[in-house]
């Protein structure tokens, strides 16, 4: 597939948080996007995954079919979606079965990163960085084109970094798309950066507190 | 189809696995019910009268236990965002949640209602009734309340305001749910007629609120 986004304005609560961003991402392609905190870089994911409106501009998907963006693509972020009560083997089920077309069963897909014994332990009983893992086997259990990262690395060891850059980069080689949102260099090779700039503060500022939502 | 199967099953699992709502909402059933003979005295003859009427108003009050956490639990840990890029359509994903929270919620306190009965010093033929009634009744309360459920998912204390936008809308459910139950115990209408109202209602309540809640899921993203 490839993916374009053309000219992304977002405004959230009345505050302009970037605007006038492009890019194009064809297969087998990764955009790092960078920028300091509060830039705008989960902002951005949410936007791509079609769960925030952009205020203007386009993001368009090609050669996916009938099927929809938010039905080709993996969010892997802070939220991690896995529910403590249930082991990690039924999270992921759940998952593969939620998400359709299946690849790994969760026993490979943990294995792969290395929490083949975490099998049946709720995920409650997990670390930060094992639950991690168990989001991230979820990109493993089905297969989807587009992969957005919300700093995949947080709480991972540096041996999970490593699978985590052998997972990307055996995924781009079969054709998948990769945009990771990252303070830290992810091992992606020859990835395109794509870095959120504050914007113009100053002329900002005074439109926004007109329109401004109180709560 | 494959997908909300596997909703359904996990919201279960999770029911059986944390105890909460569906417990919560029967043993605040029983409490309901347990109080009323306190402030009423020990009239047999009137908390019989009225006994449909106090099941109905505790069924209605225990339905919004949990109820508040229907969707809100998914959208705090994210699974409710895992769910929008499935291939099923919202207002399936809607639905297969309604149906697990009333098997664990509605469909106890109807199958309990009997047994409660006995506190109101209801007879047989009037227990038999209300629980009638309520099965088919609470249905229609659920979806309402999924409704609610949906509007207040991103709010953080959403519970009260939940309460307050749903009660109201439960009142035809109520009014059709008391009056089924007291034409059982005679009267001048046949009991199929309130019955087949309050199945009605269930029916458009299924309808209205799967899409209602779906599009105030997406409304509020």
């Amino acid at each position: 597939m490839r993916l374009t986004a053309q000219d992304l304005a977002v405004r959230r609560s009345g505050r302009r948080i970037f605007s006038g961003l492009s890019f194009a991402l064809g297969p087998g392609e990764a955009l790092m996007v960078t920028g300091r905190n509060g830039a705008g870089k989960s902002t951005l994911l949410a936007v791509l995954a079609g769960r925030l409106k952009p205020e203007a501009g386009t993001v368009t998907a090609s050669g996916i079919g009938e099927a929809t963006l938010s039905e080709c693509l993996h969010v892997v972020g802070h939220r991690d979606g896995l529910k403590s009560p249930l082991t990690a083997e039924e999270n992921l089920a759940f998952a593969r079965d939620l998400l359709g077309a299946p690849t790994a069963s969760p026993r490979a897909a943990l294995e792969e990163l290395g929490l083949g014994h975490a099998l049946r332990l709720p995920v409650a009983y997990l670390s930060a960085g094992q639950r991690r893992r168990v989001a991230l086997a979820r990109l493993l259990v089905c297969r989807r084109p587009l992969w957005l990262l919300d700093e995949p690395t947080a709480a991972l060891d540096a041996a999970s970094q490593d699978v985590l850059a052998g997972m990307m980069a055996r995924h781009r080689a079969e054709g998948g798309l990769v945009i990771a949102a990252t303070h830290q260099a992810l091992g992606l090779a020859d990835a395109r950066e794509l870095r959120i700039e504050a914007p113009a503060a100053k002329a900002a500022r005074p439109a926004v507190a007109a329109d401004e939502v109180w709560w | 189809m494959r997908a909300l199967k596997a909703l359904v099953a996990r919201d279960l699992a999770l029911a059986a696995r944390v105890g909460g709502s569906g417990a919560l909402s029967l043993v605040f059933f029983l409490m309901i019910v347990a109080l009323v003979p306190f402030a009423l005295g020990p009239d047999l003859n009137l908390l019989s009268r009225i006994g449909p009427a106090i099941l109905w108003l505790a069924a209605v009050l225990s339905t919004l236990i949990g109820l508040d956490r229907l969707f809100q639990a998914d959208e705090e840990d994210g699974s409710l965002d895992l769910m929008s890029g499935s291939p099923a359509p919202l207002e399936g994903v809607v639905l297969a949640k309604v149906l697990a929270h009333w098997l664990t919620t509605g469909l106890p306190l109807a199958l309990a209602s009997p047994l409660f009965g006995l506190l109101v010093a209801l007879d047989g033929r009037a227990m038999a009734a209300t629980a009638l009634t309520l099965l088919v009744g609470t249905p229609a309360l659920t979806f309402v309340g999924a409704v609610g459920a949906a509007l207040t998912a991103s709010i953080r204390r959403g519970g009260l305001i939940l309460a307050v936008v749903v009660l109201p809308l439960m009142i035809p459910t109520l009014i059709f749910g008391v009056s089924a139950s007291e034409a059982a115990l005679g009267g001048t209408i046949p009991f199929t007629t309130p019955l087949a109202i309050l199945g009605a209602l269930s029916l458009i309540a299924g309808v209205i609120g799967t899409f209602a809640a779906a599009a105030a899921l997406r409304w509020s993203e």
